[in-house]
């Protein structure tokens, strides 16, 4: 299990091609990639920063991959997040789980982005043509938490 | 057990996201109040609250502010003790 909160970009391929190396068990391999959209509610997004806690951020990650191992049959899990600026396009957040079977794999995938969405310290601000705001959270994402 | 004339009977408050720049402060140390026991984080609030303006504000009922202690997410009802780091933040929008 790994987790690292990072400003550097991450490579993909890279990083599941490291997660399932030598794995013979692995069956299915599930990752999610979020990105940096160039428009939110309704206004054009020229940056946005991304701040978050140090010292719990990565415990709070750490600590939703242990729930996802203990809920579903997976062998191994990653998670990156990005942090500082970003712009449209760029790559915020990686998750990739490995399992012998496609079905907790996707749900170990999806269960481990509905709760960071939810639990993981970390705010957006936006930069728009009309000034900064910070993201309101959205009560979507407490429901999509809440579902498991 | 704890001694309330001590000079380490203080929180370290983190303050994050709006609330940081709200605020114009990223932590400070706050001294406990000695005439509750046990302390709660709705104590470390109320304290908060009663400098007014910006921080009654902010920190008011109904607005949603969320509570760490020593880095984990929890409820005002929960204890806080001398030395612990209390974080106050919006709710959490990444991903």
């Amino acid at each position: 299990m790994t987790v690292r909160v990072q400003p550097e970009d991450f490579d993909v391929a890279r990083e599941i091609a490291n997660l399932r190396a030598g794995d013979a068990r692995v069956g299915a391999v599930a990752s999610f990639i979020g990105t940096v959209r160039d428009i939110n509610d309704a206004a054009p997004i020229v940056a946005m920063t991304l701040e978050h806690y140090p010292g719990m951020t990565e415990r709070s990650l750490e600590a939703i991959v242990a729930e996802a191992r203990r809920r579903f049959d997976i062998y191994d899990a990653l998670v990156i997040h990005r942090v500082g600026e970003l712009r449209p396009t760029d790559q915020i957040v990686l998750v990739v789980v490995t399992s012998a079977h496609r079905g907790d794999a996707f749900d170990a995938c999806r269960f481990i982005m509905d709760y960071l969405k939810t639990q993981a310290p970390f705010w957006k601000k936006e930069q728009t043509p009309d000034g900064a705001r910070w993201v309101e959270a959205r009560t979507s994402d407490d429901e999509a938490a809440a579902g498991w | 057990m704890r001694d309330s004339a001590s000079a380490t009977h203080t929180v370290n408050v983190v303050y994050l996201a709006r609330l940081r720049e709200a605020f114009e402060r990223g932590a400070e140390t706050l001294p406990l109040p000695t005439d509750v026991d046990p302390i709660t984080v709705a104590d470390i609030l109320a304290t908060l609250m009663a400098r007014g303006g910006v921080w009654a504000a902010e920190l008011a009922p109904g607005r949603a502010v969320r509570v760490a202690v020593n880095y984990a997410m929890t409820s005002r009802d929960a204890p806080v003790h001398p030395g612990d780091e209390v974080a106050l933040f919006p709710p959490v929008t990444g991903g």
